[in-house]
C-alpha cells in the first residue's frame, strides 16, 4: 500500500461518507443521538481539505495516516473521533515514518488494522459482541491476516477483509448494546444495525475499492 | 426545522461569539473553542473545568465564573469537545495548583478527556478527574456504558467551583466532587423529541399522547415509552427511582432540582417542584435548598428532570457561597 494509496482511499471515504451521512446519522437516531454521519463527515471533509493543501508529503504512508489521526482526533468529536482518531495514530505508529520503497506489503496492511483495532478495543474498553464498530472490524483484521497469509495480493486480501466487516455490521442487528449510548436502552437497541459498524464498513469498503482501482 | 439560527454549522461558534460580547465582565473565548473565566489563570488556586456537546446551555458554559468553572469545552451540539478543547482549556486554567476535569459519563466525552489529561499531564500540569453519573435510569452494569451524567453535573460545578474558590487543594476538591456524585441521583422523561440542527428532523418521533420515560440530554430516546399522564404521576414516577436508591432517608436534608429541558415553562415546573416538595415532605426528607429553572437542557425537548443531593454542612456552605456566572449568580 503506497502513500498515493492511502490519499486515494481517504478521499473516496470522505466522498461516500459525505453521500452516506444522513443513512448513518438515521442509524444513530434509533439507537444513539444522531449525529455520527454528520460529524463524521465534518471531519473527513477537513482532512481532505489539508491533504489538497499538500499538509503532508503524498509518497509515505506514515505521515498521511498521522495526519488523519489527528484531523479525526481534533475535528470529528464524540466517541467515533477519538477512536478513529486513535486508530489511525496506532496504524501509523506501525509504519517506518520515512517508509516509501513499494509501499506496504499485504501483511504490514494486516498489522496496521491490528494495531488500529487493539487501539480502539483498549480506549473502548470494549470486545466484539458488544453492538459496537468491533464487531466489524475484528472479523475484518482476522481476515486480512488470514489472506496475508495465505499469500493474497493487496487488493484481494482487502476485498475479503471489507466483505467480513460487512457480514460483522449486519450481524450486530439482533444484538444487545452494552456499551456506548445505545446500551441506554437497554433491551429496545436489539433490531438496529450499529451506526459505528456500519461506519468501519464504509471505510474498509473504500479502501478495498481504493485498492481495486489502483 | 425551524430554529432562530443562521447555518447549522456556524451555530456554536456564534452562540460563542455572543456569549463572549454578552459577559466580557465573566469570559472570555478563545481558540480552539474553549470558554475561560476572564481571570483565568489564578495562581494557587486549583482549575475546574468541564465540558461536553453543545445543545445543553447553559451547561456548561454559561457556569464560567467567580465561584464555579475556570472553563468550559463545548463541542458540537450534542458532540463531546475533542482533546485539543481540554487541553487548551486546561493549560489556560493552571494557577499551578493542578486542574479538576469535571466529566459526564457519556463514552465520547469520557475518552476525549482521558486522551486530553494525558496530554496535559505529559506537560507537566496535574490533573484529576470525577465522572459524574447520576441517572437512575440506567442500570449501572456490566450491560451498559454505565448511568448518564445529568442533573448532578450542575450541583458538583457549584460546589466544586465553590471549594476552589475559597482555596482549597486538588486532592480536596476532587474528593468533594466524588462526594457530590456519591451523594446525588437524578431521572428525567421528554414529553416532545427536539431536533440537532445538523440533522434537520427530531431524533425521535413521539405523539401527543405519549411520553418517553428515562431520557437523557441528548434527544436519545428513553429506557420506555408509556401514555401521558398528569404532572403529578410523572413527578411519581421520577422520584421514586431515585428514593429508591436508599441514598435518602427521613430526617436528611436534600437539595430539590427540578430542571427544565429547554422547551418546558417554568410555571410547569412549579407544578412538578410542588409535587416534589409533597413527596419528599412526606417521607420526612426536608428540602433545605431547591433550584428549579432549565439549567441542563436538550436544545428544545420538552420534559423535565428531578435531581436529588444529600446535603451535608459542608455541602450546603459550598451552595451557598457566593457565584457570579451567566447562568447561576447569588451573594455578589
Amino acid at each position: 500500500m503506497s502513500g498515493a494509496l492511502v490519499v486515494a482511499w481517504l478521499r473516496l471515504a470522505a466522498s461516500r461518507v459525505a453521500a452516506e451521512r444522513m443513512r448513518l446519522t438515521d442509524l444513530d437516531a434509533a439507537i444513539g443521538d444522531g449525529d455520527h454521519g454528520i460529524n463524521l463527515a465534518r471531519g473527513l471533509a477537513v482532512l481532505e481539505a489539508r491533504l489538497a493543501a499538500g499538509d503532508v508529503s503524498m509518497e509515505a504512508p506514515a505521515p498521511i495516516l498521522a495526519l488523519a489521526g489527528r484531523t479525526i482526533t481534533g475535528t470529528v468529536g464524540g466517541a467515533s473521533g477519538a477512536l478513529y482518531g486513535r486508530a489511525l495514530l496506532r496504524a501509523a505508529a506501525t509504519v517506518e515514518p520515512g517508509h516509501v520503497g513499494a509501499g506496504m506489503s499485504v501483511a504490514q496492511v494486516a498489522a496496521a488494522l491490528r494495531a488500529a483495532v487493539d487501539g480502539i478495543a483498549a480506549l473502548g474498553r470494549s470486545r466484539p459482541g458488544e453492538k459496537t464498530m468491533l464487531d466489524a472490524l475484528v472479523p475484518a483484521v482476522t481476515a486480512l491476516e488470514a489472506a496475508a497469509a495465505a499469500g493474497s495480493g493487496l487488493p484481494d486480501a482487502l476485498l475479503r477483509a471489507a466483505d467480513a466487516a460487512d457480514a460483522g455490521a449486519w450481524a450486530t442487528l439482533p444484538l444487545l448494546a452494552t456499551k456506548g449510548r445505545a446500551s441506554y436502552l437497554g433491551e429496545r437497541s436489539i433490531g438496529h444495525l450499529d451506526p459505528g459498524a456500519v461506519s468501519s464498513t464504509l471505510l474498509l469498503r473504500a479502501l478495498a475499492d481504493a485498492a481495486a482501482g489502483a | 426545522m425551524k430554529k432562530l439560527i443562521n447555518t447549522p454549522e456556524r451555530e456554536v461558534d456564534e452562540a460563542l461569539a455572543g456569549m463572549a460580547a454578552a459577559h466580557p465582565d465573566l469570559l472570555r473565548v478563545e481558540e480552539p473553542n474553549i470558554i475561560v473565566r476572564k481571570d483565568a489563570p489564578r495562581p494557587g488556586k486549583v482549575g475546574v473545568i468541564s465540558g461536553g456537546g453543545s445543545g445543553h446551555e447553559p451547561m456548561h458554559g454559561g457556569f464560567v465564573g467567580l465561584g464555579m468553572l475556570d472553563a468550559a469545552c463545548p463541542g458540537a451540539v450534542f458532540t463531546s469537545p475533542v482533546p485539543e478543547q481540554m487541553l487548551a482549556a486546561t493549560k489556560a486554567v493552571n494557577g499551578g495548583a493542578g486542574v479538576l476535569h469535571i466529566v459526564k459519563n457519556y463514552t465520547g466525552d469520557i475518552m476525549n478527556f482521558e486522551i486530553a489529561a494525558e496530554m496535559a499531564q505529559a506537560e507537566g500540569i496535574e490533573v484529576a478527574s470525577v465522572v459524574i453519573a447520576d441517572d437512575v435510569a440506567v442500570k449501572d452494569s456490566l450491560y451498559t456504558a454505565g448511568r448518564r451524567g445529568v442533573g448532578g453535573t450542575v450541583l458538583a460545578e457549584k460546589i466544586v467551583g465553590a471549594a476552589a474558590e475559597a482555596g482549597a487543594d486538588l486532592k480536596t476538591v476532587t474528593a468533594l466532587c466524588q462526594k457530590v456524585q456519591d451523594n446525588v441521583r437524578s431521572m428525567g422523561m421528554a414529553l416532545t423529541s427536539c431536533t440537532v440542527p445538523a440533522a434537520g428532523k427530531p431524533t425521535f418521533d413521539i405523539s401527543d399522547s405519549e411520553m418517553e420515560i428515562g431520557v437523557g440530554i441528548h434527544g436519545e430516546p428513553g429506557r420506555r415509552r408509556e401514555a401521558l399522564r398528569p404532572a403529578d404521576e410523572i413527578v411519581e414516577m421520577l422520584v421514586t427511582p431515585i428514593l429508591e436508591e436508599g441514598i435518602f432517608a427521613s430526617g436528611d436534608r436534600v437539595l430539590a432540582f427540578v430542571n427544565g429541558m429547554g422547551g418546558t415553562p417554568l410555571i410547569e415546573l412549579y407544578v412538578a417542584y410542588r409535587k416534589v416538595n409533597e413527596i419528599l415532605t412526606g417521607k420526612g426528607i426536608t428540602i433545605a435548598r431547591n433550584l428549579v429553572g432549565s439549567y441542563i437542557t436538550s436544545l428544545e425537548m420538552a420534559g423535565l428532570s428531578i435531581t436529588l443531593l444529600k446535603l451535608d454542612d459542608e455541602l450546603l456552605r459550598y451552595w451557598d457561597a457566593p457565584v457570579k456566572t451567566p447562568g447561576l449568580r447569588w451573594g455578589v
